[in-house]
Formats: C-alpha cells, sequence, structure tokens
C-alpha cells in the first residue's frame, strides 16, 4: 500500500510537470527595458466584490469574509474600499502619474456603473480578476462552470471599456488544473498567478501558449500587512529594499522587475494611504533616473525585444 | 511497532547541563563554529498522498506554496550564493537528492564552490511518516546514493525530508554511513548521539530559531528583525564560545531569504558575525568530523548518569 510513496514518475531533468521550461533567472540573455533603465516598476491595483452571500469559497482568498451570514462587518470593510479607498488610491496614482494596472471582479460592472465609468476614464490597463472573490479557481470545478466566470467576468469588462483586455489575475493567484486553458481560449495572452519567476515567461497550455507575469505575493499590501502583521513603515521599507536590491542587480546582470500589488479596502483607508504615497515618492520621484514604470502588457512587449 | 515502542522516551543522547562541561576548543583557538545551511529543496506539484501529512494546503494544482519555491530555485539561488561568496562562506547544502536529476545546473555551481551535500531526502514531499524500516532504509540510501552519484562523495549529514521521522531514522542513517544528525535541536554544542550500531554519531547545532522560514513563516517576522536576532544570537554565542567552542548555525530557504526585500538583512548580518576574529566559518561536515576526532571525550559528557 506504501509503495506509491517510494515511487517516483517525474524524477528526472527539468520541472515535474509540462508547464514550462526549468531555466535560472541569472543565466537567460540580459533584458533590457526602454531608456536601459535598470528596474521595471508594475503596479496593479486589485477592485474586487467580496459577496455577502454566506456562501463558503472553496478556498478562501485574502480578505475573505469569516463571521457567520450577515458577515456585515468584513462585508463593508471590502465594500469600503470600492466606496472610498479606490477614489483616494487614484488621486495618489494621478498626482504622481502613474500607471497601475486594474485587475476587477467582474461582478462590480452592474453592480457599481459609476465605478466602472471612472475607471473606464482612466488610461490605465485592465486585467480579467475573476468574477466575484466567492467564485475560486480552485480544485476541480466543472469546467464548463470554471468557463463561465471566465467568459463573463470578460464579457462584463469588455462592456463598459473599449480597451483590449489580455491579462488576467485569478482571485487569491489559485488556479485549477483547467485554468490556464480556459484563459487561452477566452482570449487571455498573459496570466499573473505562478510566482515563480521575476521576469515574464512561456507558459504552456493545451490550447497555445500564453505568458506568465508573475505578480509577487511576499509584497502585496495583503500579504505583508494583515498576513505579516507588519507595520505600514515596514512595508514601505520592504517595497524601497527590493527596488534598490533589484536596481543594483538589473545593473550588472540584466533587466528586473518589481512588482507590487495595492488593494483598495486595505491601503485605501486613511492611515494606509500615507504609504502608497511615501512609495511612489521612493520610486517614481527619487528613483526615476533608474525605474521604467509601465502597464503589464507593455512590460512583457519590452521583455521580449 | 508496539505502544511501549511509540510512546518511548527520546534514547538518543544523556542529559548534560551546560554548566561545567568538559571545554570543547576549535581550530585556530575559535570561539564560534559558524556555518550556513541553505536548504535546496525540490517539492512535487503532484507527489502521491501520504495519509500522515498533506504536502500543501490548496487542492491540486498547489499554485502558490508550489511556485514560490520553484521561485526559490529558479531566482533565489544564485542572488543567495552571490552573498554567501562575498562574506567567504561555503555553504551546507540541504538537499533534496532529486534535485540533482531536476536542478543539475545548482548541483554544479554548488560543487565548483567546494559547498558540502547533505541528505534532506529524496523530495521534500515526501516524509518519513508511514514507511515500514525497510522501506525507510531504501529511501535513506536512495538519497545518499543519488547525491554520492551527483557531487562524488556520499554525504556526511541528514536532516529528515520536512522533518519527518520514524524512532529508526537516526540509526538507519548511521548505518548507511552517516556522521552527524541536523534534526535534534536541544543544544548549542555538538553531542554524541547513541545509535544501535554504536557507531560514531554526533548532533550538529541546526538552529530552528535562527531559521528564515521560521522566522519569515511562523514568526512573521520584519526583514530587518530577522538580521537583528541573528546578530544578538551571534553576540551571545561568541561572548560563550570564549569559555568552550559554541556552534551557530543559520539554516535558509532560497525561496524565502533572497526574496528581494529580504536579502539585504541576511547580508548585513553575514557581514557582522564574519567581520568577527575567531570566528571558524566552516560546514557541518568539518565540524561533525572535528568532533568525532578531537572531541570525542568531552561531548559524551554525561554517558553513564540515569536516564
Amino acid at each position: 500500500m506504501t509503495e506509491e510513496l517510494l515511487t517516483y514518475h517525474q524524477r528526472h531533468y527539468g520541472m515535474d510537470h509540462d508547464r514550462y521550461e526549468w531555466s535560472m533567472l541569472q543565466d537567460r540573455a540580459p533584458v533590457r527595458w526602454p531608456g536601459g533603465k535598470p528596474l521595471a516598476l508594475w503596479i496593479n491595483i486589485s477592485i474586487q466584490h467580496f459577496p455577502l452571500s454566506g456562501e463558503k469559497p472553496r478556498v478562501a482568498p485574502p480578505g475573505a469574509l469569516t463571521m457567520p451570514y450577515p458577515d456585515l462587518r468584513h462585508y463593508t470593510l471590502r465594500d469600503y474600499g470600492n466606496r472610498v479607498g479606490i477614489y483616494r488610491l487614484l488621486q495618489v496614482m494621478e498626482r504622481y502619474g502613474a500607471s497601475p494596472s486594474l485587475a476587477i471582479s467582474g461582478a462590480l460592472v452592474a453592480r457599481y456603473p459609476q465605478l466602472l465609468e471612472r475607471l473606464a476614464q482612466t488610461p490605465y490597463e485592465w486585467l480579467g480578476h475573476g468574477w466575484n472573490m466567492l467564485s475560486m479557481h480552485a480544485g476541480e470545478i466543472d469546467p464548463a462552470v470554471e468557463a463561465g466566470w471566465i467568459a463573463e467576468a470578460r464579457a462584463a469588462l469588455l462592456s463598459c471599456s473599449d480597451r483590449s483586455i489580455t491579462g488576467w489575475l485569478s482571485p487569491g493567484r489559485i488556479q485549477t488544473a483547467n485554468t490556464p486553458e480556459l484563459l487561452v481560449k477566452n482570449g487571455f495572452t498573459y496570466q499573473c498567478d505562478w510566482v515563480n519567476d521575476e521576469l515574464p515567461y512561456n507558459f504552456r497550455t493545451a490550447a497555445g501558449e500564453m505568458t506568465c507575469l508573475p505578480s509577487c505575493l511576499e509584497l502585496d499590501d495583503v500579504f505583508v500587512l494583515t498576513q505579516n502583521l507588519h507595520s505600514e513603515d515596514s512595508f514601505a521599507q520592504q517595497v524601497i529594499d527590493a527596488a534598490d536590491l533589484l536596481i543594483n542587480e538589473g545593473r550588472e546582470q540584466g533587466g528586473r522587475l518589481l512588482s507590487l500589488n495595492f488593494h483598495p479596502w486595505l491601503v485605501g483607508q486613511p492611515h494606509r494611504i500615507r504609504t502608497v504615497r511615501e512609495i511612489l515618492e521612493a520610486l517614481l520621484v527619487q528613483r526615476s533616473d533608474t525605474i521604467w514604470h509601465a502597464a503589464p502588457a507593455a512590460i512583457i512587449e519590452a521583455a521580449k525585444t | 511497532m508496539s505502544a511501549a515502542t511509540q510512546n518511548a522516551e527520546l534514547a538518543l543522547y544523556d542529559y548534560a547541563p551546560y554548566e561545567g562541561r568538559p571545554k570543547l576548543s576549535w581550530p585556530n583557538g575559535a570561539r564560534l563554529a559558524f556555518w550556513v545551511a541553505p536548504n535546496i529543496e525540490f517539492y512535487e506539484l503532484d507527489p502521491p498522498v501520504n495519509p500522515h501529512r498533506q504536502p500543501w494546503p490548496h487542492p491540486y494544482p498547489a499554485v502558490p506554496g508550489y511556485s514560490i519555491r520553484d521561485y526559490g530555485n529558479r531566482v533565489g539561488h544564485q542572488r543567495q550564493m552571490a552573498v554567501l561568496d562575498k562574506y567567504g562562506v561555503r555553504g551546507s547544502i540541504s538537499l533534496s537528492a532529486a534535485l540533482c536529476e531536476h536542478h543539475p545546473e545548482i548541483i554544479a555551481l554548488c560543487a565548483e564552490r567546494n559547498w558540502e551535500f547533505f541528505s534532506h531526502g529524496i523530495y521534500n514531499t515526501r516524509y518519513t511518516y508511514g514507511l515500514t524500516e525497510a522501506q525507510e532504509r531504501e529511501m535513506i540510501e536512495d538519497a545518499m546514493d543519488t547525491i554520492e552519484r551527483a557531487v562524488g562523495q556520499r554525504p556526511a549529514g541528514y536532516l529528515a525530508p520536512a522533518l519527518s521521522h520514524s524512532n529508526h531514522t537516526i540509526d538507519l542513517f548511521a548505518e548507511a554511513g552517516g556522521i552527524y544528525t541536523c534534526d535534534l535541536f536541544h543544544d548549542d554544542q555538538p553531542t554524541w548521539v547513541k545509535t544501535r550500531s554504536g557507531r560514531p554519531f554526533v548532533s550538529i547545532p541546526y538552529s530552528l530559531e535562527l531559521n528564515d522560514t521560521i522566522a519569515y513563516v511562523v514568526q512573521k517576522m520584519e526583514p530587518r528583525r530577522y538580521g537583528e536576532i541573528i546578530r544578538r544570537a551571534f553576540d551571545q554565542l561568541y561572548e560563550e564560545g570564549e569559555e568552550s567552542g559554541t556552534v551557530m548555525c543559520i539554516p535558509t530557504h532560497n525561496y524565502q531569504v533572497s526574496c528581494p526585500h529580504r536579502l539585504r538583512a541576511f547580508e548585513e548580518a553575514l557581514e557582522y558575525v564574519t567581520g568577527h576574529s575567531d570566528v571558524w566559518v566552516t560546514t557541518g561536515r568539518e565540524i561533525a568530523e572535528y568532533t568525532l576526532t578531537h572531541c570525542s571525550d568531552q561531548i559524551k559528557g554525561g554517558e553513564g548518569s540515569a536516564t
């Protein structure tokens, strides 16, 4: 019965699956970012809908409701992000001339048309971000159900904007075994869920190749502030330390990428927004000669050349 | 395995109070033996189910856990290696043996630096739990043979995969030719370990407290705080080392310590430690061999006392 525990079906050169090739960052041909800058900066804002329904997600994403129905405390704290936090965050982004991408729950389109109108007026790239924060792409879901979530999320975003939508970030950066195929079939050319690299790389699916642009979890605001319980000042320090290390590496070895992910329901709070300003000041003003700040699709394009 | 065996108290070493021990003298009068143990691990995306322990918190494919560990090998390894090179530290690698097959490029980089490779099982997603004694022996020997084939030297040390043990683990490792274990966290000096074969065998301190994964994932430390606790641990062990040699280990993981927001704290700690005189910057194997050759009597300490 335990023989299987000592049987190794994938013990061979390279990865133990066929999604991508094994390669070390430092061994690849150097990437050159526009202007010869050593570091590319991608800022994403995840704009999310957490339903009050009382239904339990298959896997709880960060920020999931936890209390018995009706969990007003968590529902309204998340809703705060869509009423107040996002506007505060957009103002800071605009003040610094930042170009964040916006990953948006599809359900918000019908729910908050005024919000979507405001987001449509920005020049920012949009990413699919699932239907809502209960539609978790996790475990064994009927592929037809999962395909529906992806198609509807994409259709909702396309219904209120004429921008092209090619990128996807799953709620909680979790996928099923079918997610990559379903994304390609629905017109997505890149996804950001696999955090195994610091540069975009080719990701295989049965429906054709796509790109993975890893969205760093370790510097995600929710991870640092609510899971690690670090202070806001430490969060800013960590981001700056990361930028400085990557700038040095970028000078010596080839272009590097720093990816940040902000949540309006968290850093849009009045006592935290200052930290976002400090981070943008440090990166976009003080390090403007070494940082190329761009939208994710542009970063992927630049990494190919 | 009988219930009595299951419940047996640990009999691998004798009690020996930290006060009043025979003096340990390290080479060249060093006060402290310092080693860094990078864990270089391979976690499988789809390992067989072991009823005693789940490898991943998420259903297949466990993208979050798997991908950050892959990041360690793809991105983190060379970044950490460059820092260890800078401070003249040879890593003592806690190695998932199958990595010799999956990622031989990493093995080659470490081998050309004369780093040590010790066994950390086949994969960190394969546990000792549920194996018969014969199966555990097979796993231990497979890992040692695999590493020996890849690097030309049989591993001397063992850290059981994912810290999963049986009551035979250390006996079996000693019988397979090993001389030291990293699995016991009871002391800041080497300890004589009593295995059933009676072969010379020693426990070398490998700190869980200074382990980056414990610091960052369990204790959820801010990066600079991690650097600070390493310096504090060093100060204390360095002071005590004037009386009798101590051991300090920093166990690392290339998916933790090498993240760009964390490496600086580690680098500053290494700069601090290696900036002191009378520090023996060494490897696990060298501490074990030196101890067994020169200090066996001292570390047997309480042998014969009541257990």
